[in-house]
């Protein structure tokens, strides 16, 4: 849908005051960032992390008394969704060295690694291999790779600050200093960075940089990496078997406490089956399609905390959880691409974040948290600046336009094909009107506690990538989510086939841990027939399902 | 606050659908995708990212009134009024074993690999069906040309969806022919970046190991200081900008 009269009428303020904000950048004339002391009261006041009643404590498990995100808990307080004592786990009807349980970025890359190292490997994912956050991550991955003026140092100490100082510094440290090693590795897989043409990278900066370190493939980062390590894995599919549309739903411990492979609950045909493996390797991303307090959300369909809550039961505590990252732009208008990613590089390139008046009320390049809280008070009642969508949402302009003012005519069409393409298909020109965004949320800043060599505390149980709480801290940069997953991914693939080299046999397996986990539910007085993990959300029509009234399965008719 | 993105439209217009056949009032600004959840499906195949990268919702439609086969993505595409369709959430497709390090890039190595690419016959098929607006059928004519940079970089936007292959008479599969050219143009036939092998060196050398110690000892006031107090590139500064502050960087005449 093209904007409309009202819209197109606000725009004209946006214009009126484009030369002049144009003429400040080139400038070099930016707009007053928010003290790192003042940020504080700031997310107090207006990011949606400290919205009274949102959290509340765990009950049970090994994180006790934490108080997350309700959503979160209403999961880990939910019990599996089988019956531990009917299946059968005398015969495996997988076995395997490890078993990756995802298939985005950071468990292709492990799968890779634990590969090279003379392991065979099962990846066992919900939908299709690549389908995750990574296929979707569009403005870049950060690494110090230009040592003239960059380095590991200056990597962690922006992380650190994006992170509220929280971070675990030895996760930060093996992130900032894996980072230039993570992408030559892509770019020996082939992987087409944006260069010059003297192999030269592209960088840019990103929100919370001190210096241009964030590489891109155009605005299709995230799936370039996807696609090119996702084709590496089907080069080798002599030792890497992929199983699609089978999202685990419980871990297998042995009776030593070891982990011992998972149950995986086949989408098709309803079944569920015991994947016997000497290592396992959680990989399965992020939580937005729990749509925390209402968000829309800019993730991948099947991202619903399934990781979290499978080890969580098997005794794995988890961190950062308490913080959520909102996104600061996600599209608001128009309706059909609601909830869609736009792109940090859109203001890494130099683009405004604008009010109903066209003015500039935030720099544009806070951390993520920041930008978001100051974009949400300017929406608030408070301020009553936000831009009002015919759909009766309210939003505020990224001045896209300016890019090409800034950096030459057809820039935006060149760096940002994909959107450019998208909003062509609703009439919007954005190389020539601006965007109209709100915070969306985005991504699981916590989760399991892992050590840097990616173990849990349940032997034979490793984790990486956004299903991992610590190195982000409290709030996560843009680029260093896709660093991360490569980093780590190719961390926990080494560790895990060393680990299922030096493991002697597997001991009994066994699910105790699931029926003392519903024991404990019971006994704190937790009285609900959840059942987690979710696997995907429900979008049906809740019209529909008041009509949908069978009683009992027929076969695999559903109920 | 905004609404999550459900299926639920505001009330609005409805018009008739017809999913592999099947009958649906939805409302008139939902896409393909939102209107079938709004029929009352819960999707598992033909769904992945919803913002139009994975590929996993390409769809066939025709129109009333049209004898033309129009494609799209389900989750990006709005439903129009009378439109029948299915989703093709998956296509089977050849894709040859190789070795990426053992080649060199040269069109004779993707030829030899899918030697299908000269059955072309040039009907442009793949083209129209190309959700993402690509120019299928010129790049297969690269890679007939042998010209692997060519379609390396006319077929970056691919998603991998399969619409191209399904339609084509020769039985090609476009998208896995695309995948390898980009590879090998990425690794093999553009310059491979100096300044990375040099900033992998340092930190194998350690070079880092004792700045990042002391920041990682380091209170949380004495780290806030150093992190307020850090220089930052300007945003209009060129590619060769150095900081004033060189201690932790590695200078010219130490690389060198």
């Amino acid at each position: 849908m093209p904007y409309p009269e009202s819209l197109k009428k606000l725009i004209k303020k946006v214009e009126a005051t484009r030369p002049a904000r144009v003429e400040r950048k080139k400038a070099g004339q930016e707009f007053e960032a928010v003290d790192v002391e003042d940020r504080d009261e700031l997310l107090r006041k207006y990011h949606p992390d400290y919205r009274k009643g949102t959290r509340r404590e765990i009950k049970v498990g090994p994180s006790k008394g934490y108080s997350i995100s309700n959503e979160i808990v209403d999961l880990l307080e939910a019990r599996s969704r089988i019956d531990p004592g009917l299946i059968d786990l005398s015969e495996p009807d997988y076995d395997t060295d490890l078993l990756v349980i995802g298939g985005g970025g950071a468990g292709t890359s492990t799968a890779l690694i634990a590969q090279e190292n003379g392991v065979e490997v099962t990846i066992a994912t919900k939908l299709r291999h690549g389908d995750a956050n990574t296929m979707m991550a569009e403005g870049g991955i950060q690494a110090a790779s230009k040592g003239w003026k960059d380095s590991p140092y200056y990597h962690y100490l922006d992380v650190l600050g994006g992170g509220h100082f929280k971070n675990v510094p030895q996760l930060v440290k093996r992130l900032v200093n894996n980072g230039p090693d993570a992408i030559q590795w892509l770019e020996s897989l082939g992987a087409m960075f944006s260069k010059e043409s003297d192999g030269t990278l592209k960088t840019m900066h990103g929100g919370g940089t001190s210096r241009k370190r964030m590489h891109f493939a155009a605005d299709i980062t995230g799936a370039e990496i996807m696609r090119t390590i996702r084709d590496e894995a089907r080069s080798r599919e002599e030792d890497i078997e992929v199983i699609e549309f089978n999202p685990a739903v419980d871990l297998v411990l042995d009776d030593k406490g070891r982990c011992a492979g998972a149950i995986l609950y086949n989408l098709e045909t309803r079944e569920y089956h015991y994947v016997r493996a000497k290592a396992v390797v959680l990989a399965t991303g992020g939580c937005g399609r729990l749509h925390i307090q209402d968000f829309m959300t800019t993730n991948h369909y099947g991202a619903t905390a399934d990781g979290v809550v499978m080890a969580y039961r098997a005794g794995v505590p988890v961190s950062f959880l308490h913080t959520v990252q909102y996104h600061p732009t996600g599209v608001v208008y128009p309706e059909q691409a609601e909830g869609i990613l736009i792109t940090e590089k859109f203001r890494g390139a130099g683009a405004n974040i604008l009010n109903v008046d066209g003015e500039q009320f935030v720099y544009e390049r806070e951390p993520r948290d920041v930008e978001a809280a100051c974009i949400i008070r300017e929406c608030s009642e408070d301020v009553g600046k936000g831009v009002p969508t015919p759909t009766g949402k309210v939003g505020v302009w990224l001045d896209s336009p300016m890019i090409d003012l800034l950096k030459g005519e057809g820039t935006v069409g060149r760096e940002f094909p994909a959107k450019h393409i998208l909003y062509e298909r609703y009439g919007i020109d954005i190389s020539r009107e601006p965007m109209l965004v709100h915070p969306t949320l985005h991504y699981q800043n916590g989760g399991l506690q892992i050590t840097e060599s990616c173990e849990t505390n349940v032997p034979g149980l490793f984790a990486s990538g956004e299903v991992t709480g610590g190195v982000h801290g409290e709030n996560r940069l843009m680029g260093n989510s896709l660093l991360d997953v490569v980093v780590f991914g190719r961390i926990a693939g080494k560790a895990a086939a060393e680990f299922v080299k030096k493991k002697g046999e597997t001991g009994k397996p066994t699910l105790e841990h699931v029926k003392q986990y519903n024991q404990e539910l019971d006994k704190e007085g937790v009285d609900t027939d959840r059942i987690a993990p979710m696997i995907l959300p429900d979008y049906s029509n809740p019209e529909v399902r008041k009509r949908q009234l069978t009683t009992e399965y027929q076969g695999t008719i559903r109920g | 606050m905004t609404a999550k993105n459900t299926s639920q439209a505001p009330s609005e217009e409805m018009v008739p659908i017809f999913v592999m056949g099947e009958r649906f009032d939805v409302p008139a600004s939902l896409t393909i995708q939102k209107a079938m959840e709004y029929a009352g499906y819960q999707l598992i195949r033909g769904c992945g990212c919803r913002g139009g990268v994975c590929g996993a919702c390409g769809t066939v439609y025709r129109t009333p009134g049209s004898y033309r086969l129009e494609v799209g993505l389900a989750c990006q595409t709005v439903v129009q009024p009378g439109m029948y369709l299915t989703l093709l959430p998956f296509f089977p497709g050849n894709r040859a074993g190789y070795d990426i390090t053992e080649m060199e890039g040269t069109g004779e190595e993707v030829a030899e690999l899918y030697p299908e690419i000269f059955k072309c016959i040039g009907c442009n098929a793949c083209t129209q069906s190309c959700p993402m607006d690509i120019d299928v059928m010129q790049y297969m004519a690269r890679a007939i040309r042998g010209d692997v940079s060519g379609v390396a970089e006319l077929s970056f936007d691919c998603i991998m969806c399969g619409l191209c292959a399904s339609r084509c008479p020769a039985e090609e599969v476009q998208y896995n022919v695309a995948i390898l050219c980009r590879r090998l143009h990425g690794r093999n036939l553009v310059p491979a970046a100096d300044h990375l092998a040099d900033a992998v060196e340092s930190v194998e050398g350690g070079r880092f190991d004792e700045p990042l110690q002391e920041l990682m000892d380091m209170e949380e006031k004495d780290l806030i200081k150093i992190y307020r107090d850090r220089e930052a590139e300007p945003d209009n500064a060129e590619d060769d900008w150095v900081p004033e502050d060189r201690d932790y960087v590695v200078s010219r005449s130490e690389r060198d």
